[in-house]
Parts: C-alpha cells; structure tokens; sequence
C-alpha cells in the first residue's frame, strides 16, 4: 500500500519516518518517560532543599520523555541508517513503519515468555521438579520444526541436568515439591 | 616501605591455607557456573553469594567472592568465545574474534590467549591497584555527596563512549536505567514508589532479573529470529595448543591491553566494558592486517581479554576508596561486604587493613590458579561446541529462571525477567543497547541519594555542584565527554571500529 509517496506524505502530515528502528525506540522510551511521570505526580514532590519521593523520578521521567521525543524527531530528520535492522531504503518506496518489526516471529516470543511465566506461577505451587520440568518443556517450541518427542526428551535432560547443578551441587535450599502437593 | 609492608600483609593473609582453599572453590565455582550459557558473571556472582554469607571470617568470604568473579568471568569468556554469547557487555568484544577462531576450529588457541593474558594482566593490575588504592583513597576522604554526584554522572557519560549505536539513544537508555532504580522504596522516606502496592516490588526490581532480561533472553530472540546468526559451528576441533606463532603475536596485544586495562578500570561506570573496546581498537590500529579482525586474528581476543582483566582488577579501586561500584559485579560485591559489617569507603583501608591487602594479595592468588585450573580443562569447554542450539537456549531459560529464583526464592523476579526479556528485545531490535541501561540501573539510586543529600547541606543551592572546585572539575569532563561522542567525525571513528559486530 502507498506506493505512490505522495499518499504516504499526506497520511503522515507531510513528513515520512526514515527510520521506523528510531521511530520505534523513541515511541517506547517516551511512553516509558510518560508513564513513570504520571506516576511520578501522585508522590510528594517536596522542594529542591528537601526533596520528596516525587521529585527525582518526576524529573528524570521528564527527561526521558524529551530524549523519547528527540530520537523520534530525529527519525525524521536525521535517520540513523547505519543500524544493520533497517536497511536504507533509498527507492522512497511508501512508509517503513515497522520494517524493523516486519519479520518478528511470534512463535520464539510466546513460547519464551509463557515458559518463564509458567515457572514464576509454578514455582512455588509444584515445587521446583514440575515448574522446572514444564519450563523445559514449553521452551523448545520456540525453535522451528520442534517435536512433541524432542521436546520431551530436552525436556527430562534439563531437569535432570537443573536438580544436579542446583540441587545437588551448589546445594541450594529449594522446595522440590510444591505447596498445592503438600512439599 | 609501605607498600612492601602492606603487600607482605596481603601475602601472609591470601596465603594462609585455608584463604587459598576458598580462592580455589572461588574459582571453580565461579568458573564452572559462569561456563553454564545464559548466566553471566553478574548472575554468577549474585547466585553463589549467599554461600559466602555463613562465613565468620569476612577476609575469607571475600576472598572466596574474589575468587568467584575472577572464575565467572573466565566463564563468560569461555562461552563468548564457544557459543558467541558474552554474558556480559565486556566480553562482547572477545565474542568477535573469538568466536571468528572458533569457527575456524582454533577455540583451543582463543581460550589459551585469554587465559594467558588474563593472568599477566592481572598479575600487573594487582601492582597497580596496590600502589593507587591508598593514595586515591586519601583523596577520597575529602570527597562529599556532591563529589560523588558529579562522579557518577562522569562514570554514566563514559558508559555511552562504549555503545556502538547512536549516542543519544545510549542516552536515552541510561535514563530509563535510572528510572527502573528508583521503583522500590524511597531511600530517605521509605515510601514505596512505582510498586502498584505490589509488596514483591518494595525491594524494588532485582538487577539480575534486568540484566538476565535484557542480556540473555534478548538475545535468545534475536537468535532465534536471525537463524543465520547461529549457523552450526565446526565440530571438528585440533589443536587445543597456541603454536609459537601465536605466542609472538599475543605479545604485545597482551602489554597494551594491560596497560589500557589498568586505567580505564578506575573509572566508575563500566570501565572493564570501556576497556575491552578501546584495546580492541588499538589493536586493530596497530595491526598490519587490520582486514584480519572480525574474522578470527588472535591479537583480538588476547588484547581485549587482558584489558577486561586488568580492568577487572582496578575496578576494585573505586570499590575500595569511594564505595562506588564500577559495575553490577562491584555492586554485589558492595552488598557481601555489608553483610559482612563492613562499610567499603574510604576508611576501610584504615580500618581493616589485613581484609583489603588480603583480599588485594588473593587477587593475585585467584589470577594464578585461574590459569593453573583453566588451562588443563580447555578441551572439556571445547567440548561444549557440539551442543546444538535447541538443547543450548532451553538450557539457557531454565537455568537462568531457577538461578534468579533462588537469589531470594521470590517467583516474581523470574516474571520480572519475562518483561525485561520483551522490552530488551523491542529497545535492542531499534538500535538500542542494553549496557548502558543496566549501569543507569546500577548507579541510579547512588545518583539520587547524592544528589538529595548534596542538596540538603548546601541549603537547596543546587550551585554546589559547580562552585565546588573536584566536583565542577568531574561535571566539565563528564560534558567534555558528552561533546566528544556527539562529533560527527568521532562518531564515524567509532562506527569504525564497531562495523564488525553488525
């Protein structure tokens, strides 16, 4: 779509984002600045004598929120091309938003963050044998091309592997078995 | 003379048998965790903390720590090099070449180059430390909160001078370091701040949970998202051994990287990461063969190794005499000699002279039986190649999830490393970089305290800090360095020397 430039110059207001990598990186620092700062405003901010709980988060959320908006104003000014995840694109062809993000795969996001999510709920709950194991199970599945077999297998390796270094050999005091299972 | 009497003091306490024991277990459990991929020596060195707490003699549990951080560091060079995954910014660098030399079926020669190097960095570094410890720290009795202030603003700037992307975004991402430091209770009025009254979060966010997130998890992604990346390395491997070629060409790789070590890792705020880099560049400008680095020249790996050891060494002089962490590492260090009862600063030289000679002296002791230890065992790590990566980032997540767990047995920060792992990934896959984040993080709250306390004595007049004569003199280099990162021609310089990490 927009392969005419001059659409794409309207739907941004005129001006093109040349670097969606910049575009990106300033939008995500801004909101972080901006979300730390609203936050920031329920704190007693006290003086500059005597400053509050408030006051330094306030004012360093403030400057990220500036430096948020600085890497996205230079996005359009000044693009960082030299970045090896986003190719210059010299052709002019429409906007790139996104083009750094055009080949995530999900399938190594949702399985890496579930696996640790799983472990974070579980831990306690079944105990570090279970938790560990199902981690060790869900985490392969990032991989292309992963087996229900070979998952299973990596699966039994790395607990058994996990309960020597940790258990056994660094002799952490760990529960195995869980409180939902009485351990 | 003193320093003779204050390094036999060192020696007789490192050598008592028991000290060398621990040094020895130091090192080989530091070596053989920091070996595991996914766990760098922050993470290394802040699991196996807790087993030098029971300790009753601080000496001893200090010693052994010392120990750990020199082993997991070797680690972390050692997966660098096998696996390209540098646990820590520091062995970014040798991850370049060495992994190159890997490749090449020569991570035998890599290994030995940074074992051998490491050693005679560190075995100089010790003597530098010796000699600048006590004198730095006399300087430092004199220093207030707004001394440290503009310190560490100083050490935050130098952070963005070893970021290989855009200057400003290294910016951009120490502030959001220090913006993640202060969830957690206010230091001054205990109010919890950030915390959604999540009591987990009254602590704050634990800095391994940040820097397995952004580090490791990141990087998985990244992995598995640019397979090429992580093409099947040669099985085959020969010579374990550098031929005596290789020994003439470490040579002077190993001299300079010392010397550039030594000084850069007196500075607060990453100096070790700073050191590596700025020695990989003077090889690179030295060389004959420029076109040789990043595909496997061994002066790459030896020169940057040694620099990041000796560093390593004269990072424990800000530790020492200031207080101040150079790096996450220091700042666990910080917390085990707090447990111990000790406050580190600038009395503590004064005060307990046997623990700091005797900690300075097993410095030396850990540098020995590091090489002692490492070189018989480099074709066991060598072995580590044929591990494919399916079983390898699996590994990687469950090691790091029950490591983090176990710091506190708190399941919240094994979650804190899910989030951290996705923000890394979206910040790095935009040109971000992640170091200097963590060091913001690191540095954050000494930040804040100084600059709350500084405020408080001059009576709200924020002018202290520039009508103070050292602490206007560290603010003016701190800007200094600003400018000089920020000129386009020095910018290009460095896009230089960074093309081959790309």
């Amino acid at each position: 779509m927009g392969s005419r430039p001059s659409e794409a110059d309207r739907s941004t207001g005129g001006l093109r984002p040349r670097s969606s990598a910049d575009l990106i990186a300033g939008l995500v620092l801004a909101a972080f600045g901006l979300a730390f700062a609203v936050a920031a405003l329920g704190y007693d901010r006290g003086s500059l004598l005597n400053m509050g709980p408030g006051y330094f988060p306030l004012v360093v959320a403030g400057i990220l929120v500036a430096l948020g908006v600085a890497i996205v104003v230079k996005a359009y000014v000044a693009p960082d091309l030299s970045h090896h995840d986003t190719p210059a694109r010299s052709d002019g062809e429409s906007r790139d938003e996104g083009l750094a993000f055009a080949a995530v795969l999900w399938r190594p996001i949702v399985a890496t963050t579930a696996a640790l999510v799983f472990f974070a709920f579980t831990v306690d709950g079944l105990g570090l044998v279970l938790a560990t194991f199902g981690t060790a199970l869900i985490v392969p599945f990032a991989a292309k091309e992963m087996t229900v077999a070979r998952a299973l297998v990596i699966a039994v390796g790395l607990t058994v592997v996990s309960l020597v270094i940790f258990v056994v050999l660094l002799q952490l005091r760990l529960a195995l078995l869980g409180e939902w299972l009485g351990g | 003379m003193d320093l003779l009497s204050n390094l036999g003091l060192g020696l007789s306490t490192a050598l008592q048998w028991q000290n060398v024991l621990f040094c020895l277990i130091g090192v080989a459990l530091g070596t053989a965790v920091g070996v595991l991929p996914g766990i760098g020596p922050t993470a290394t060195v802040a699991m196996l903390l807790p087993i030098t707490f029971s300790f009753d003699d601080p000496t001893a549990a200090l010693i052994m720590l010392a120990g750990i951080y020199y082993g997991a560091q070797y680690g972390g060079s050692t997966t660098a090099i096998l696996i390209n995954l540098p646990g820590e910014s520091s062995s970014a660098v040798t991850a370049i070449d060495g992994h190159e030399m890997a490749r090449a079926g020569r991570a035998g020669p890599a290994l030995a180059a940074a074992a051998i190097g490491s050693f005679i960095a560190g075995t100089f570094a010790t003597l530098v430390l010796a000699v600048a410890a006590p004198a730095l720290a006399n300087v430092a009795l004199g220093f207030g909160s707004a001394e440290f202030f503009s310190l560490v603003v100083l050490g935050l700037i130098m952070s963005i001078t070893l970021a290989a992307g855009s200057p400003l975004k290294a910016v951009a991402m120490i502030v959001l370091g220090v913006l993640l430091a202060t969830v957690g209770q206010d230091q001054f009025t205990g109010t919890p701040r950030f915390t959604f009254g999540e009591r987990e979060l009254y602590d704050g966010l634990n800095f391994v949970s940040v820097a397995v997130g952004v580090f490791g998890v990141a990087e998985i992604l990244r992995n598995l998202h640019d397979p090429e990346r992580r093409e099947k390395i040669v099985e085959k491997v020969t010579n374990l051994w550098p031929s005596r070629e290789d020994f003439r060409r470490i040579a002077g790789p190993i001299a300079r990287g010392t010397g550039v070590g030594s000084v850069l890792g007196v500075l607060p705020g990453g100096g070790h990461v700073l050191a590596s880099y700025a020695s990989y560049a003077v090889e690179k400008k030295v060389s004959n063969n420029p076109r040789s680095f990043g595909r496997g020249a061994i002066e790459g790996v030896a020169g940057p190794e040694s620099a990041n050891n000796a560093a390593a060494q004269t990072s424990f002089i800000p530790l020492l005499t200031l207080g101040i962490p150079a790096h996450p590492v220091m700042a666990l260090m910080i917390g085990a000699f707090i447990i111990q009862g000790i406050v580190p600063g600038p009395a503590v030289m004064e005060r307990e002279p046997e623990l700091v000679w005797g900690l300075i002296a097993s410095m030396w002791v850990g540098n020995l039986l590091l090489v002692l230890l490492n070189l018989p065992l480099i074709g066991l790590w060598v072995r580590m190649l044929t591990v494919p990566y399916a079983v390898l980032f699996p590994s990687i997540v469950v090691f790091a999830s029950i490591g983090t767990y176990a710091l506190d047995q708190n399941p919240f920060h094994v979650l804190a490393i899910a989030f951290f792992g996705l923000v890394g990934f979206v910040l790095v896959r935009c040109g971000c970089e992640p170091a200097p984040l963590l060091l913001g993080f690191v540095l954050g709250p000494l930040l804040e305290q100084h600059l709350r306390r500084a405020l408080l004595l001059s009576h709200g007049d924020p002018m202290t800090f520039l009508t103070r004569p050292v602490s206007a003199s560290l603010l003016a280099l701190a800007a200094l360095a600003l400018i000089v990162v920020a000129l386009p021609a020095v910018r290009r310089k460095r896009e230089e020397v960074f093309v081959e990490e790309e």
